[in-house]
Formats: structure tokens, sequence, C-alpha cells
């Protein structure tokens, strides 16, 4: 299998680490890149199978740096096997999975342990994420050095914030010398005061306590100039204020050593959803109303918010695309909303509802995909997420035109979380190829190392 | 993503929209399953709830006042929160229409050994019950288990959204004293970011075509309200007025109602003590007489005497707090008689299925 070779032929190569888009053909042999070469006739690849892309995108298969595998520890929610899954059918060949599982991925050996459980089970690729302290409690640094030599490509206590000013700035200072960002979720948590979805006229009229936007934006503002002080890589997750972007802005002119990621949700969906209607104001509150699957942290912000970061993301203030893929049980949904855990489940969902800002004219196909691929594997570092000749062949196709209904039980993910349940979206990825092998085909649905544990249905 | 044109608002309308509105809304308006706020409640379903108080209120001051209305229908009422008053009147409520009244408190339930408000819901469910009176800390928990239940659902207060049924006496008291609601003056002095009554008494008393005004602490306002403004439609309130100070809103009003502020405000920063808060918002004569002569003092209860209201105008003439409790009893009736009248039942659609 792994001697197998592949011509993805006819379809419009987009691979931003290149510069290239052009209709072109990708040779693969021995699970690299080949080449991309100038669109020949089928024909012309007789030793090759023929996946015929014409009318289809092609492009370096999608990294995501911000992934919740629940493993080990909450696999009621997710497993290394189906959270991989689930990102093999939402085109990500490459996921980043953050520390916040059960133990901690505070030290080598829970790294090493989930490590060699994706490498075993795991459909695509994973690089851990090691922890900022130990049981990411916010009061001693994690082995950060024996994490890195274990392999993890960054630190972050995701969904704590480091809210002890000191630790953030001994956590930076001490990162330099491993060249690994620190990923800080910034929220002050004192200024959020509780809250449980986005402050402001939702909030009010639903009676839930809001969240201000400038809880996020005080401590991006701290953590920025902690990074200044450092000379260290700082890496923000999920930005999503105005006020923290106007803070990114000046940094990066000053030349702090940042870079930014924005979620899906918070590109596409602001905190009208929370009242249950997709984004439609009812006259009056209705049963439909708090929608648990909208309950997200950071919370989904005000209209203007989303519009500034879909203009950041264009513009490359923010650099990159996130999932923040967030998968959670029934249990943790079905309930009211402020018992409602946080999170949203993104992978499967991600690339589409974000391609409707491409058929809204307010970003490029290039620039979407570049969020997606050149731009997270620049902030790892790695030879991922472009086309090169020697590259792993990790392709992800996509139907621009395919109009498809989320129906999230059809989810290779475990769980079902998310608001756009019943949302018609355009765009979709029809073949996920990684190291040369195709991971996810949706014409024959369930493929391969996807006989286990797929839900009856999935795919099709 | 959604058309602004699209948003609409439950604010004050003018007398003659609501004219207009009134029988038209209503004749679109499915029979009633549930109460969960007064915002999805046309003027003419709260004139016909306050009109059947108004025979409920004679019945519940009979002497031998049981009736046979909701015989052979069973009420639960769920609260998850301390309250004897509101329960009290629940109770009573229903037994004097000859309904079965059981009482289930969160401590006396298995809520408290971890069992999810979904699983109680639905056992609830099972023992098919005719309403479900919930009182409850999250704000939107009715809504959630009126998805879970066939049961009429009636929302004893959620959270820091609403409480409909302390609005709908509130309106039944002061339509008593005053006859018609539209262009009297409201002034609603106290915590609007946390309380309940005070969102529900805006939505229900601007939704008769009242003009009401609130004063508090700029700490207790939501961050996108100002002081010394009137809220847009777009907020949900509109019209709302936001007075500077407590003299403003107080001056001319028809109605003056003041409500409990908490402990917790102080503890949670939003105040620097109870006793500036007396001084500055507390309701007294002084501040009385800025009202119309004969205006009313109200308070949904329990009063702390002596911080948000002075003993002496609690008890002094102008005050209807006794009257509100008493007419609470015969406005819950009337809710509970529409929600739960005789063939209502969704048990009677069971037994339809299974004769067909």
């Amino acid at each position: 299998m792994a001697a197998r070779k592949l011509a993805i032929t006819g379809g419009r190569v987009i691979d931003p680490a290149q510069g290239i888009d052009r209709v072109a053909d990708v040779l693969i042999s021995n699970g690299k890149i080949v080449e991309v070469t100038e669109n020949s006739s089928v024909t012309g690849y007789a030793d090759y199978e023929v996946i015929d892309a014409s009318g289809k995108i092609v492009a370096p298969g999608f990294v995501d740096l911000h992934t919740h595998l629940r493993d080990p520890g909450q696999e009621w929610k997710e497993t290394i096997v189906t959270g991989t899954q689930a990102a093999a059918y939402g085109g990500f060949t490459t996921i980043c999975a953050m520390p916040n599982t059960d133990p901690v991925q505070d030290s080598a050996a829970v790294v090493e342990d989930v490590m060699r459980r994706a490498a075993a089970d795991g459909v695509v690729r994973v690089l851990p994420i090691g922890a900022i302290s130990v049981g990411q409690h916010g009061k001693q640094l994690a082995p950060m050095g024996e994490l890195a030599d274990a392999g993890v490509i960054g630190f972050s206590d995701d969904g704590n914030p480091i809210a002890d000013a000191n630790l953030m700035r001994q956590a930076l200072k001490y990162s330099v010398e491993l060249g690994l960002p620190i990923i800080n979720h910034a929220e002050d948590k004192k200024i959020g005061a509780g809250g449980v979805m986005s402050a402001g006229l939702v909030a009010t009229r639903l009676g839930l306590a809001g969240v201000p936007a400038e809880a996020e934006t005080a401590m991006v503002a701290r953590d920025l100039q902690l990074a200044d002080l450092t000379k260290a890589r700082l890496h923000i997750p999920h930005i999503s204020t105005i006020g923290s972007l106007v803070a990114l802005r000046s940094a990066k002119e000053c030349g702090v050593n940042v870079t930014a990621e924005v979620t899906p949700h918070h590109l596409t969906l602001n905190d009208e959803w929370v009242f249950g209607l997709k984004g439609e104001i009812p006259a009056q509150v209705g049963s439909e109303a708090y929608d648990t699957n909208t309950k997200v942290n950071p919370p989904l912000r005000s209209r203007s918010d989303v519009e500034a970061v879909i203009e950041a993301l264009s513009e490359g203030l923010i650099d990159i695309i996130a999932t923040d893929h967030a998968p959670h049980a029934a249990t943790d949904k079905v309930c009211t909303y402020n018992e409602a855990a946080h999170g949203i489940n993104v992978l499967e969902t991600a690339f589409a509802s974000v391609f409707a800002l491409v058929d809204a004219g307010k970003i490029s196909v290039g620039r979407l995909i570049e969020s997606l691929t050149a731009g997270p594997a620049a902030i790892l570092g790695r030879d991922l997420g472009s086309l090169k000749k020697g590259f792993s062949a990790d392709v992800t196709i996509i139907d621009p035109g395919s109009q498809w209904l989320v129906i999230p039980e059809e989810f290779a993910s475990k769980s079902v979380n998310t608001p756009l349940r019943g949302v018609e979206l355009t765009g979709r990825v029809v073949t996920t190829i990684y190291q040369g092998e195709t991971v996810f085909d949706l014409q024959s649905g369930a493929i391969g190392t996807f006989s286990e544990g797929v839900k009856a249905g999935a795919g099709q | 993503m959604t058309n602004p044109t699209t948003v609409a608002t439950t604010g004050a309308k003018s007398e003659e929209e609501t004219a207009q509105l009134a029988p038209k809304e209503n004749a679109a308006l499915p029979p009633r399953q549930h109460l969960l706020d007064l915002d999805d409640l046309s003027v003419a379903e709260i004139t016909d709830l306050l009109d059947s108080a108004e025979g409920m209120l004679e019945i519940a001051g009979r002497d031998n006042r049981k009736t046979p209305a909701l015989r052979g229908k069973t009420i639960i009422t769920m609260f998850f929160e301390n309250s004897t008053r509101t329960r009290v009147s629940f109770e009573q409520a229903g037994k004097i229409l000859g309904a079965d009244v059981i009482n289930v408190t969160a401590s006396a339930s298995s809520v408290s050994k971890g069992e999810s408000l979904l699983n109680t819901v639905k056992t609830l469910q099972a023992m098919q019950i005719d309403a479900l009176v919930v009182r409850h800390p999250h704000s939107g928990a009715p809504y959630f288990i009126s998805n879970h239940t066939d049961a009429s659902v009636v929302n004893a207060g959620d959270g820091t959204h609403a409480h409909p049924t302390q609005s709908l006496l509130d309106l039944f008291t002061v339509r008593s004293h005053v006859g018609e609601l539209a262009g009297k003056k409201i002034a609603i002095v106290g915590d609007v970011l946390y309380s309940r009554v005070a969102r529900s008494n805006i939505i229900a008393f601007q939704k008769m075509g009242a003009e009401v005004t609130v004063s508090c602490p700029n700490t207790l306002i939501p961050d996108e309200w100002q002081l010394g403004s009137t809220l847009g439609e777009e907020t949900g309130f509109g019209g709302l007025k936001l007075a500077r100070n407590v003299d403003e809103a107080v001056d001319s009003a028809d109605v003056v109602m003041a409500l409990r502020i908490q402990q917790e405000r102080q503890e949670a920063g939003h105040l620097p003590s109870l006793r500036e808060y007396s001084e500055r918002w507390g309701i007294n004569s002084q501040r009385m007489a800025l009202a119309n002569d004969d205006a009313l003092l109200m308070h949904p209860g329990p009063m702390n005497e002596g911080v948000e209201i002075s003993s002496e105008v609690a008890h002094g003439a102008q005050s209807v707090v006794e009257e509100q409790v008493r007419n609470g009893v015969a406005v819950r009736m009337a809710v509970l008689y529409t929600l739960c009248a005789p063939g209502k039942s969704s048990r009677l659609a069971d037994s339809d299925e299974a004769q067909s």
C-alpha cells in the first residue's frame, strides 16, 4: 500500500505555500508528493491509480492547531480513533491535541501514550500540545523541557487561562530556549464574573450572565506585553474581539513574535444564535432559545466582532483558522444553558462553514486554504501543509459546488454538539489522502481504517 | 446572517397599534400550553387572564371556596430555589380549583442525588401530570423543560430572566386601582441587572401601554444600557426610560415599585453598602411625596424594611403589598385554569388514540 502511486488529475490545485493556483495534476508515490505537474491526459499515467478531480479543488491536507480529542479520560465524548476519523472527514490530515485530558498531558508519560496510540489507531497525524502548568492548575510550570523532548509542538493550559501574570511571564521566558509557542486561552475570569455567553443585548434579553469582550481583550493585551518583554513566541488561540485585534495589530507592528488563530464559529456565528433560530432574532423568546450547542468559550460575539475577525483573517492579521473542535456528550448539552459544557463539534463542518465567506466575497479561496495549510504549518515549523516535492502526501479534495445538510448523527465524531444541525452548507471535502492513503472518501463512505467505530451511514 | 428588518421587539405600543394588533394576534395564536414569559402573550391574552382572575378573586374570597374546576388534574410545583410565598400561592391556587397539587423541592427530590433535570422531568412526564410549576436558578430552565414534557409548564421564576405570574398579579393589582393601564407612569426602583421581576414587569407594563422608568445604581444595569437614556426597540425593552436618579423616576409616578436588594450585591462589589443604597435608592415618605398623590406603592416581597423600602411607607396608606399577595392566588388560579382547563389534557390525546 505504501508503494501506491496516485495521480490526482484535472483539479484546481491550490497550494499557497508554493503560490500555485491552477488546473494541474498531483502525483504521489510511496506516501510522498512526487510533483505538481501540468495537466496531462489521463492516459499519461499508466502506472498510476487515477483520481479524477476535474471540477474539484485539490489542496494540501488541512492542519488544525487546536483539537480536543478527550482521550485519555473522556472517551465517551471522543477518542483518538473517532477524533482522527472526524478530522479525515473534515479534510484535516494533521491535528494538534490539546492537553486538557484526564490525566492532563503535563508529563512525557501521558504525551507519549497519546502519541503511541495515535500512531497505532489514528487515521491522521496527531501532534500533542503539552500543558503549561502542572495539572493545568496555573500554579507551577509543567516540565516543559521533558514535554518538548517528548515531541509537543507548544504549550497550553487551554480552557484555563494563566491568571497569574508572573507564571505567564516565566512560561514565556522558559519556552524561548525550547523554541515552542505558548498558547494561552485569553480570558480574565474576574471581568467575566461567571458569564455564560457574550454580554450584550441578547444576553440581557435572555437573562443570561454576560462575559464582556474586554475579558478577552484585557488578557490578550497583557500577554502581548509579556511576549514583548520575554521575546518569546506567543500564539493567541481563538481570538474573537475587536479589542484583541487592535492590540494584536499594534504588537505585530512593534515586532512582537505573535501569531493568532480564529475558529470557524467565531468567523460565522454571532451571539444571536443563542436565540436558537440560526441567527434570526425572534419577536419573542421561544422554546428553541437557550440553544446549549451555541455555548462555547470564548462565547459567540457580536455581529461587529464577527465582521472584524473575518476582515483580520482576510488581510492576514489573524494568521490561521483552527477549529477548537470540542466534542461533548448529550448529557453535557441537554440541560440548562448554565449547566451546559463549553464547546462546539467543528472538524467536520469547519471548511464548509467558512467557505460560505468565500461565496459571500469576504475572503479569497486561496487565503482560506492558506489559513488551513501553509499558515498553521509555518507556526509548527514542519514540512506540512504544502504539495512540495518530497512532502508527506497529505491531500484534501473539495467539491466547491456540493450542497449538503449538516446531520450530526452522520459525523464520524462521537458527539453531535453543533448549532449547525439542519443548516445547508456549500462546499464539501470529498476525499482526504494521508501519507498517500485515502483515509476518507465521501462516495464510498466508510473505508479502510474507518471500519471500526464508524457510525452507520457516515459520509453517505 | 440576519436581516436587520426582521428584528422585532416587545416594546411599548401606541394604543392604536395595540388595538389593531390585539384581536389579530389573538386569533392567530393556538391554545396556550405554557406560560414561560409575558413577551409571547398578546394584549388580548393578558386581558383575558386578568378578567378571569377577577372571577377567581371572588371565588378565593368565599367561605367555602373549593371548586371542582380542575378536579382530576395533577399539578406539580417543582422549586429549585427557596420561595415560600410563590410556592404556597400556586399550591393554594391549584387546591381551590380542586386539582391535586404535589410539591417537590430540590432538596427533597432526586435532583440532589445528581439526577439530571432532564431525567427528573421525564420521570414526572411518565406520571402523566397536567402542569409543572417550575422555579429554577438558571435562566431558560422552564423553556428547556417545556421541550421535554407534554405537561403545561408555568415559569414561577427562572434565574435572572422572567417571573410572569408576578407580573400578571402586579398588572392585576394596578388595574384594580386605576382601571386603564395605558398611559400610566410606572417607576421601578431596584436591581434591574439581576431581577427577573423587573424584566417581566418592564415587558408587561409596556405591553399594556404604560410608561416604565427604572432607577438603580449604574452597577445594576447591563453594560450596554446607559442611565439617562431611553432604550431602543433593538433591546427588546424599547421605550424603557433609565432615570439618572431615583427622584427623576418617582416624579409624578402613578405606581412606585421597590424591588428587593440582595445582600450578595454588596458582596459582589456592585454596592458600597446597603446603607448607601438605602440613602440613595430607598423608597421613603419623602420620595413617595414626589409621586402622584394617589400613587400606589408596590413590592414583590419579601421586603427588606429599612433598606429598599422604609417601614413607614411599606405599611402606609399607599401600600398595596398585601393586596399583591392576595391577588397572586387569584391570578395563578386564572393561569392554571387557562392552561389545564378540562379537555386540554395530553392524556385525552392518548385515550383518543387508543380508541381509534
